[in-house]
């Protein structure tokens, strides 16, 4: 952290991410414009680690977990935050230095800090979805989630994809050595209007941490749940063939039916609507999309090697 | 004698993962060395984050040359029959020998099988242990399609002896094996070859790697201990971490900081398990203060400034964890001190199992057995009824919510904080005991009262919806709930009829599996109401808590029945009936439960099963057990014990033995005749029939012990019952001896039958001795 080559504010910190791992070749993305859990939902990571096709992208991704908000008040925990993912089909041998790079490319020089890769399975039970990998340690702190996929959607990944996930705001209060995620400097300190995470989040995580505590209609969640669920079946289900004999599977349109059950699942989620029992139903119930979707977009040309 | 040394070199392998693949390795790998003819002197394994090495000492440069003989067919056989033989040796006709035989003129096939180079078979075999490799879990990675526990990047494969080393030709899914491997990630991130063994390990150190584990272990153990000596603090020892941490790091560097004051008021046991499990700390422990007040975090570095980054890094993610633990333990105090009421409320919510109700449902059930239980273990039943209200309630605290392995530990520091006497609060930890074999019991009565209720009322109601263990599916862990049992009750002495028991808590749990629209109903012994042709009901719980059923009036040899309540009664159904007494509506019956005695009886022969493992553990067999059990108050496991342990006593010794021998006999005899006369021999034996001084004797002898074993029996007496018993051998080995008892005389021959009955009416007091073997 005394490296001169310190980043000064969280964007920076983002722009050095971009910027490195586009001079490594990726594609660098723009989020995915719905509510999403995790980096992971976005097409370009779910439906892209599908098939033969080779892939590289990153990109930033808003992420939502309305069962984490802390009203702003605690220093680590937002219902809002942002996730670096960076996706890579096949997954380099090189991998592993690629995303130490990275680590150098924001001013974590490994020959300061104590880099570790400790092992940590993933698995997205709403995505049919898991990988082995590590978290990884910086300073005894988890900085990022590296996963070789090797299923996703019930298929099997081949090849198989290396996933990077950092989050962002943790990753960052470190490199800046800030203990308050709402005392993060956003912009450059010395900018002339210097704008702080908590002067752009500190209102939107109280008041949709009231939304989603306790006022989000729940009738209405349940029934958009519904909807969602039988729209991506309906997608599913259409004829390839539309009215003009042109053959169009609609993979991604049905996937974004799944993305809007899932969030509309954590949000029930946060509302405290739904029972340990039903829980594991309504998981099932995404999955269940998930794969659907998984299975159409196999078919698809995205998907061929 | 060349020396074999293999290294696999890959990306991070799960720290618990490396004991095993290190012994798998040595395995697979001299196994086939041995299957394919080599031999060697040693072998020796190792591990780090990223690589499994072996080292194979004294191998044979070449296997055996090998020569086999096989008969072949005639050479008058059909060509089929040739043609299998050639195919199955793989040989050519000229090069078949043919062989005057017995019958005629036979084919032989001689195969020699040269010796094969050491380097060609430490290829195959490589190569069929990495690609067969048993991890508990492997992934691929890339466009390949080996299987490895995470990229597998290199493998190094040497064979050396005094002329030099060579590299053994082997190339698995694109990987060709070498000589070099690399060091440390950041330090020493370069290749470098290796010409053998004491080479590559030398080489690594300098690379700034320890290959061996246990020298990583005994590093890391001794500059930690260093590091708390110096602050005269003392480590706390963690074996489990040690190694752990052993398998994260190539090169250990302990590092030594100390917790800040303010978080020095958390129990012990949360800085503890917060730093073991966030952060793979060591706790260190000041002698003086007696609490824990600094860690050791073990970096995988040396760095420039000494791991200054690094332990300020660690410090601030400790303060980050501990801030969240020090926020849980204020807010868990506070809710503590108040009562815990929320708690208590929130168990409601919390499913215990979807048939079995909520976490407040149970704990209502083990509070009201809990009080039952008291009075057998010497327990005050107000506190053993409190005791099992409050253990429960930190389940809903935040940090048993945040460190699930800290419950009951933190259940006793919110029972004192909420004002509860020691006894209450110690039950609130240690009701969960014993969790294991060899998990201390405990002793306090009142912690005793609520660890029995816990666990029978778990056993209870998992019989009670029949999910009981099979085979090695035990996902409640029923068999470790009854051991549970068997152990509170032995080490204690309580002295408790189990059967009553869980028929009470059946009772208990009956109520609790009403729902919305469905009812459980019992026989009333007092009914003669019958309602339908199956059965007749006047006795049912009320959903009303308040009501409890008395279990007086059940008939407890009925099923019970789960019904439906229909607004109509219908036609259809046979099983449709008119409940009068305290529900109106008519009922349907959707399930049919067990008997409350059909309940115990089952219950209680599981715990008789886990009782004969349990004693079969401290040389009881369980033949032995199986006699006892045939005796009244076998639900009461002390007394089964007693009775069991004093049998084995006397079956020792050789009156013991040959006791058996008599009674077996007097009882075969006896049954014999009675299925043959269709009689039971069972009173009028006379001593004046007795024909000579050993029969007389017998009776005598008989007339002595049946009181002694009776009063010896009703007084619990169990070793002076064996020792009235043992008495009897000598004049029933004496009686056989000289006796015939199927003799011509009908009368003598009644006479004596009626004996033996004496015989085995005096065994049967004490065991069925027909159930011990030998």
């Amino acid at each position: 952290m005394t490296s001169p080559n310190r980043p000064r504010s969280f964007q920076e910190i983002i722009l050095r991410l971009q910027a490195y791992w586009a001079e490594q070749g990726c594609a660098v993305l723009q989020p995915y414009d719905m509510e999403v859990g995790a980096g992971t939902f976005h097409p370009a990571t779910t439906l892209r680690s599908l098939g033969g096709k080779s892939w590289a992208a990153a990109y930033v991704q808003p992420s939502r977990r309305p069962t984490d908000g802390r009203y702003g008040e605690n220093p680590n925990r937002l219902q809002h935050y942002y996730q670096y993912q960076v996706i890579i089909k096949p997954s380099p041998a090189n991998l592993q230095d690629l995303y130490l790079g990275s680590l150098r490319a924001i001013g974590l020089d490994p020959l300061v800090h104590d880099v570790r890769f400790v092992e940590d399975d993933w698995e997205s039970p709403t995505l049919g979805a898991w990988g082995l990998g590590w978290e990884v340690w910086c300073d005894g702190m988890e900085v990022s989630q590296f996963t070789y996929f090797q299923q996703v959607g019930g298929h099997d990944c081949r090849p198989v994809s290396g996933e990077l996930t950092y989050g962002l705001e943790r990753l960052a209060m470190y490199v800046l050595g800030v203990e308050h995620v709402m005392d993060m400097p956003f912009n450059d300190p010395g900018a002339p209007i210097p704008l702080t995470y908590g002067d752009i989040f500190r209102q939107t995580e109280q008041e949709y941490s009231r939304w989603n505590f306790d006022q989000a209609d729940t009738d209405m969640l349940f029934q958009h749940f519904k909807d969602a669920e039988a729209e991506c079946a309906r997608i599913l289900a259409a004829e390839p063939v539309d009215g003009a004999g042109r053959t169009i599977p609609m993979a991604h349109p049905a996937y974004d039916q799944a993305i809007k059950a899932s969030h509309i699942f954590n949000l029930l989620d946060a509302r405290g609507v739904i029972s340990v029992t039903e829980r594991q139903a309504y998981i099932g119930r995404v999955r269940a999309l998930a794969k659907a979707c998984a299975d159409l977009f196999v078919t698809t040309e995205a998907a061929q090697a | 004698m060349p020396d074999l040394l293999i290294e696999l070199f890959s990306e991070e392998i799960p720290a618990r993962m490396q004991a095993r693949a290190r012994e798998d390795l040595r395995k697979l790998v001299t196994d086939g060395l041995v299957d394919a003819g080599l031999t060697y002197a040693s072998a020796g394994a190792f591990s780090t984050p990223r690589r499994l090495t072996l080292t194979v000492e004294g191998l044979t440069a070449n296997s055996p040359t090998t020569r086999e003989e096989r008969k072949g067919p005639r050479t008058d056989a059909p060509d089929a029959a040739l043609e299998g033989f050639l195919r199955s040796t793989g040989l050519t006709r000229d090069q078949l020998q043919a062989r005057d035989d017995k019958k005629g003129q036979v084919w032989f096939a001689v195969i020699e099988r040269a010796g094969r180079p050491a380097s060609e078979i430490v290829a195959e075999v490589l190569d069929a242990t990495i690609r067969n490799f048993p991890w508990p879990k492997s992934m691929r990675w890339g466009a390949g399609s080996l299987r490895w526990v995470r990229p597998l990047h290199s493998i190094l494969c040497l064979l050396s002896d005094e002329a030099g080393a060579t590299v053994v030709p082997l190339a698995v899914e694109g990987i060709t094996a070498g000589n070099s491997t690399r060091g440390h990630r950041f330090l020493s991130p370069d290749a470098f070859t290796v010409t053998g063994f004491d080479d590559y390990a030398a080489k690594l150190r300098r690379a700034h790697v320890i290959l061996d584990s246990a020298e990583r272990e005994a590093a890391i153990r001794q500059q930690a201990e260093n590091l708390a000596f110096a602050r005269g603090w003392q480590i706390v020892p963690d074996d489990g971490l040690l190694s752990e941490v052993a398998g994260l790091v190539e090169w250990p560097v302990p590092l030594m900081g100390v917790i800040e004051d303010r978080f020095l008021d958390l129990p012990p046991e949360v800085l503890q398990t917060s730093m073991k499990e966030h952060q793979k700390f060591f706790s260190a422990k000041n002698p003086k203060t007696g609490r824990i007040e600094g860690f050791v975090t073990v970096a995988n570095i040396e760095t420039p400034d000494d791991g200054a980054t690094i332990l300020a890094g660690n410090q601030r993610v400790l303060a980050a964890r501990l801030s969240d633990a020090a926020f849980f333990w204020e807010n868990d105090l506070r809710e503590a001190k108040a009562g815990m009421q929320a708690w208590a409320e929130g168990l409601k919510s919390v499913t215990f199992h979807n048939k079995l109700g909520s976490q407040a449902d149970r704990v209502a059930r083990i509070a009201a057995l809990a009080r039952e239980i008291a009075p057998l273990v010497g327990a005050d039943a107000n506190q053993a009824e409190q005791a099992a209200k409050l253990a429960k309630l930190d389940l809903r605290s935040a940090m048993v919510g945040e460190f699930p392995e800290l419950q009951g530990t933190m259940g006793r520091y919110y029972a004192l904080a909420a004002g509860e006497p020691d006894a209450v609060a110690d039950a609130a930890r240690d009701h969960y005991s014993p969790l294991g074999p060899s998990d201390a019991v405990p002793t306090a009565p009142v912690s005793v009262a609520v660890a029995l209720a816990d666990k029978i009322d778990t056993l209870t109601g998992f019989w009670a919806i029949d999910e009981k263990p099979t085979g090695s599916k035990d996902p409640y862990a029923l068999r470790r709930a009854a051991l549970g049992v068997i152990r509170l009750e032995m080490e204690n002495l309580v002295r408790a009829s189990l059967g009553s028991v869980a028929v009470k808590q059946y009772m208990q749990t009956l109520r609790f599996l009403q729902k919305e629209n469905r009812y459980i109903f019992l026989k009333d012994t007092n009914s003669n109401n019958t309602l339908t042709q199956f059965f007749s009901i006047t006795c049912l719980f009320s959903t009303d808590t308040r009501f409890s059923v008395n279990s007086e009036r059940v008939d407890s040899d009925s099923p019970v029945f789960v019904c439906r309540n229909k607004r109509e009664p219908n036609s259809d159904s046979a099983n449709s009936l008119q409940i009068t007494s305290n529900l109106e509506g008519y009922y349907e019956v959707l399930e049919e439960l067990p008997s409350p005695n059909d309940l115990a009886a089952d219950l209680l022969s599981f715990l008789h099963d886990r009782l004969k493992v349990y004693l079969r553990d401290q040389g009881i067999r369980h033949d032995i057990i199986d006699a006892v059990l045939a005796q009244p108050g076998n639900d009461d496991l002390v007394l089964v014990v007693n009775r069991a342990t004093a049998l084995n006593a006397m079956l020792q010794t050789d009156d013991g033995k040959n006791l058996i021998q008599g009674l077996k006999r007097a009882g075969n005899i006896l049954a014999q005749a009675e299925e043959k006369d269709g009689v039971e021999y069972s009173f009028g034996a006379d001593p004046k029939f007795a024909e000579n001084d050993q029969e007389r004797a017998l009776f005598a002898a008989l007339d002595t012990a049946e009181p002694a074993i009776k009063a010896a029996i009703a007084a619990e007496d169990f070793p002076a019952a064996m020792t009235a018993i043992a008495a009897l051998r000598a004049p029933i080995d004496a009686f056989f001896d000289t006796v015939q008892v199927n003799t011509d005389n009908q009368i003598v021959r009644r006479n004596r039958l009626n004996l033996l009955h004496r015989i085995r009416a005096a065994g049967q007091q004490i065991a069925d001795f027909t159930k011990v073997e030998g």
